[in-house]
């Protein structure tokens, strides 16, 4: 299993270095320190999600929402940010507590009604997307604190603080699913949740926790995102889930469950803000840029289940 | 003899990176008889039937059939041109009707729609010749095991098969199920047909078979007509020496009560299961099919409610609402169903055995890879797992070393008692002489077993007393003394 996932993950990898490759030689601007900071810093939201998605996929489930707990939980953070003499702390932890509570949402309809992690998510996006608009009125929210505009604008010697968060929480959710007791059941319930359940592992609360798990990174990415942009926007973060999903796919994670790596997602991610970046220093059309992922999506799965044949033979 | 050869596997090698799986193996199937396949799991049976049906390319050699070299054809022509696979695990789109599954991908058409009549009345016809009483229009998953096994002995007469390969036909089936089977198996000889028949079940080759040959590490040992081969000297060829005993008798010591089980029931499937399990004694579970003997395992191992009843363990009463409670108190079980409830496929050795025992080898959440792999390692050699290392996948070995994988992880829970359901079904006669000997030891080691099993001499050779089930109701519980086969099969068919 080790060694067929190294082979998967060195594949993405090498398609990444091919990728990189090309690109510094189309593009004079690709390869600077300026523009890497760039690339990172996009794509911090989108793997801080595509961690928690990664988890939940892995169990065998999905989670369509964590697009609408982005403008929730960016939402809340802004309310509270835009109240003048509350410390910092207070809208972070509301973000944060609101995407939990999204989270557990989920995994709690998920684990009691066995309705499929499709549907459910699915019905929460939407209902998440309204209790966005609810909030704040169907308006942005703006004049934040200076304090909290510094999360996803500021700097620590010369690096935005994203990539600062990014890093802390690539760590934390790779140690999780790799070295712990958690990580070790979510990867035995995607790969067989019956006989998971038959050895004396608590399903559902193993699942609970992932959705939990998944629903506090998307508040996370929602209050980088509100910061970065300096207002709550209930409308942010439409369609993040795609990407985030894409992210772990392209990275290696079966939507049968059961397989997947953290640093496979961080290819994945960072595959998707590499293309991005590239198109848009190539000057293509954003239009073109879409149809280009879509095809990549679908070539990395096919170069996923190709590995996998030659592997088998 | 050869005026009446069918198909002819001639000098057949196969290698898979560079292990020769198959050395040269030469089979000659002749019409109308039932040519048997033996064999420990690994041996080759399985790849070279696999290279017949075309699944598979042979590395060398050729297959002849009817004197037509048919090597390198593809699966379909290979069907076209008459040889069939009943497989282990049947192959049929459930939501189709017997019908639209025995005609799949052969639909008759008019006006390039679907025929539905002309399929059911041929169907009709197949089924009526083979002496089965199903209606071509009932949906296959609405069929019990037995029943969709029909319709797959259907599809390849319908196909025209004049041969036919039988993978482990009757490891689903109950008794007289099994009878049914034979009949067709009778009939279908009787019209020409030839059988390959593969099982590890002793009693029905003798049964069934006209000629056995043995595979050992891919080369051919033996072919014999049935009438000249006896149990033993079956078992020797396949595993390559004596068998001195099949069941190796253990001297315990028999300790004080480890569980006990009052007026167990749940409506509609047991009522009053009373028995108690001491330290070092074995406690088997008889019956027919469908007599509830899984159920009331199932529910003291925390996998079913149950309505009413208390189970104690060594003395106090305790409540089982999971898997996880089970375990915790003790009560360890190996399901019949390793495949669903057993293991995790894409997970390797060491991950498989530690999986009920794994807070045990956690430090503030992390797993001790260290001391995991420290016990791990020591469970896999006592078992003799026969596997590259513990890194290797479980979905990568065969059904034996997969049970002990399975056993192996609820030993690594420290049971009381271990609930034992099937443990030797679908695995190959050595490694189910080394559970043989793996249930004397935990008897030694003082655990309380219960064993279900649907072979009679299992039960009857490793039990110290068996409790026989008929219908969800306990009819007696005979010492080792007084059981016999009749007397078994008295009770449960009461």
């Amino acid at each position: 299993m080790q060694f067929i996932n190294t082979i998967r993950q060195y594949g993405i990898f090498l398609a990444f270095l091919i990728i990189c490759g090309f690109l510094s030689y189309a593009s004079s601007q690709f390869l600077t320190i300026s523009n890497w900071t760039i690339i990172i810093t996009q794509v911090s939201i989108n793997a801080l999600l595509a961690f928690g998605v990664t988890f939940v996929i892995i169990t065998g489930g999905i989670d369509l929402s964590v697009g609408s707990i982005v403008a929730v939980a960016g939402v809340v953070a802004a309310l509270l940010a835009s109240q003048p003499d509350l410390p910092l702390i207070v809208p972070i932890l509301g973000g944060l507590l609101a995407g939990l509570a999204f989270g557990l949402l989920n995994g709690f309809i998920v684990t009691k009604s066995k309705i499929a992690p499709f549907i459910v998510t699915l019905g929460i996006m939407t209902i998440g997307r309204g209790l966005a608009l609810i909030l704040s009125k169907g308006r942005p929210i703006s004049n934040l604190s200076d304090a909290f505009n510094f999360i996803g604008g500021g700097d620590v010697f010369g690096i935005p603080f994203p990539i600062i968060v990014l890093f802390i929480v690539f760590i934390i959710s790779y140690l999780l699913l790799k070295n712990t007791v958690f990580g070790r059941y979510v990867y035995a319930i995607g790969g067989n949740e019956q006989a998971a359940w038959a050895s004396g592992i608590n399903v559902n609360k193993i699942k609970m926790a992932v959705y939990a798990l998944c629903g506090t990174l998307a508040g996370l990415a929602g209050i980088l995102l509100t910061s970065r942009i300096t207002t709550g926007q209930p409308n942010a973060g439409a369609g993040f889930e795609l990407d985030a999903i894409a992210a772990a796919i392209i990275g290696g994670t079966s939507t049968s469950g059961g397989t997947g790596t953290i640093a496979g997602t961080l290819i994945g991610a960072l595959l998707i803000g590499v293309i991005n970046n590239g198109l848009d220093l190539l000057n293509v059309s954003s239009y073109y840029q879409q149809v280009i992922m879509g095809a990549i999506i679908i070539g990395a799965v096919l170069l996923d289940s190709w590995n996998q044949k030659k592997m088998a033979s | 003899m050869f005026q009446n050869r069918i198909l002819t596997l001639n000098n057949i090698s196969k290698s898979f990176s560079g292990t020769k799986v198959l050395d040269g193996v030469t089979l000659e199937i002749e019409k109308g008889k039932v040519h048997t396949l033996m064999g420990e799991n690994g041996a080759g049976k399985s790849t070279l039937m696999k290279i017949l049906v075309g699944l598979l390319q042979a590395d060398e050699g050729e297959v002849l059939l009817e004197n037509e070299n048919i090597s390198g054809l593809s699966v379909h022509d290979i069907l076209e041109k008459g040889i069939a696979m009943i497989h282990q695990e049947i192959l049929m789109v459930p939501g189709l009707s017997v019908a639209q599954n025995i005609f799949l991908g052969k639909e008759s058409r008019r006006f390039s729609w679907l025929n539905e009549s002309e399929i059911n009345a041929k169907s009709k016809e197949i089924l009526a010749s083979l002496k089965v009483d199903i209606s071509p229009k009932i949906k296959i998953k609405n069929l019990s095991i037995a029943d969709r096994q029909m319709v797959e002995i259907a599809k390849a007469i319908s196909n025209n098969a004049k041969v036919i390969i039988m993978d482990e036909p009757t490891s689903a089936l109950s008794d007289t199920e099994v009878k049914t089977l034979f009949e067709i198996i009778e009939n279908l000889k009787s019209q020409g047909v030839a059988i390959i028949y593969i099982s590890h079940k002793m009693d029905e080759i003798f049964k069934i078979s006209d000629t056995i040959t043995v595979l050992r590490d891919g080369k051919l040992i033996a072919t014999n007509k049935a009438s000249d081969l006896d149990n033993n000297t079956l078992i020797s060829l396949m595993v390559g020496r004596e068998i001195s005993e099949i069941f190796p008798e253990a001297k315990t010591e028999v300790g004080k009560t480890l569980i006990s089980v009052k007026n167990l029931s749940k409506k509609g499937v047991f009522s009053e299961i009373n028995f108690e399990v001491k330290a070092g004694e074995v406690l088997g579970l008889a019956g027919l099919v469908g007599a509830g003997r899984s159920e009331v395992a199932r529910a003291i191992a925390g996998l079913d409610k149950f309505d009413s009843g208390t189970i104690e363990l060594d003395g106090s009463e305790i409540q089982i609402n999971s898997p996880s409670d089970a375990i915790k108190l003790g009560i360890g079980f190996v399901s019949e169903d390793r495949k669903a409830l057993g293991f995790i496929p894409q997970m390797n050795i060491r991950e498989n055995f530690s999986l009920s025992s794994l807070l045990g080898f956690s430090k503030m959440g992390f797993v001790d890879i260290a001391s995991e792999t420290k016990s791990t390692q020591a469970i896999f050699e006592d078992l003799k797992v026969k596997a590259i290392g513990l890194g290797q996948k479980v979905n990568s070995l065969s059904g034996g070393n997969q049970q002990k994988v399975v056993i192996g992880k609820v030993l690594m829970s420290n049971p009381k008692v271990i609930i034992l359901d099937e443990p030797t079904r679908g695995i190959d006669v050595g490694a189910k002489f080394e559970i043989y000997k793996l249930i004397n030891t935990l008897k030694t080691k003082g655990l309380a077993i219960i064993l279900i099993s649907s072979e009679m001499p299992e039960i009857l050779g490793l039990s110290d007393r068996i409790l026989v089930l008929s219908k969800g109701k306990q009819m007696a519980i005979l010492p080792k003394s007084e059981a016999s086969q009749e007397k078994i099969m008295q009770y449960a068919v009461h």
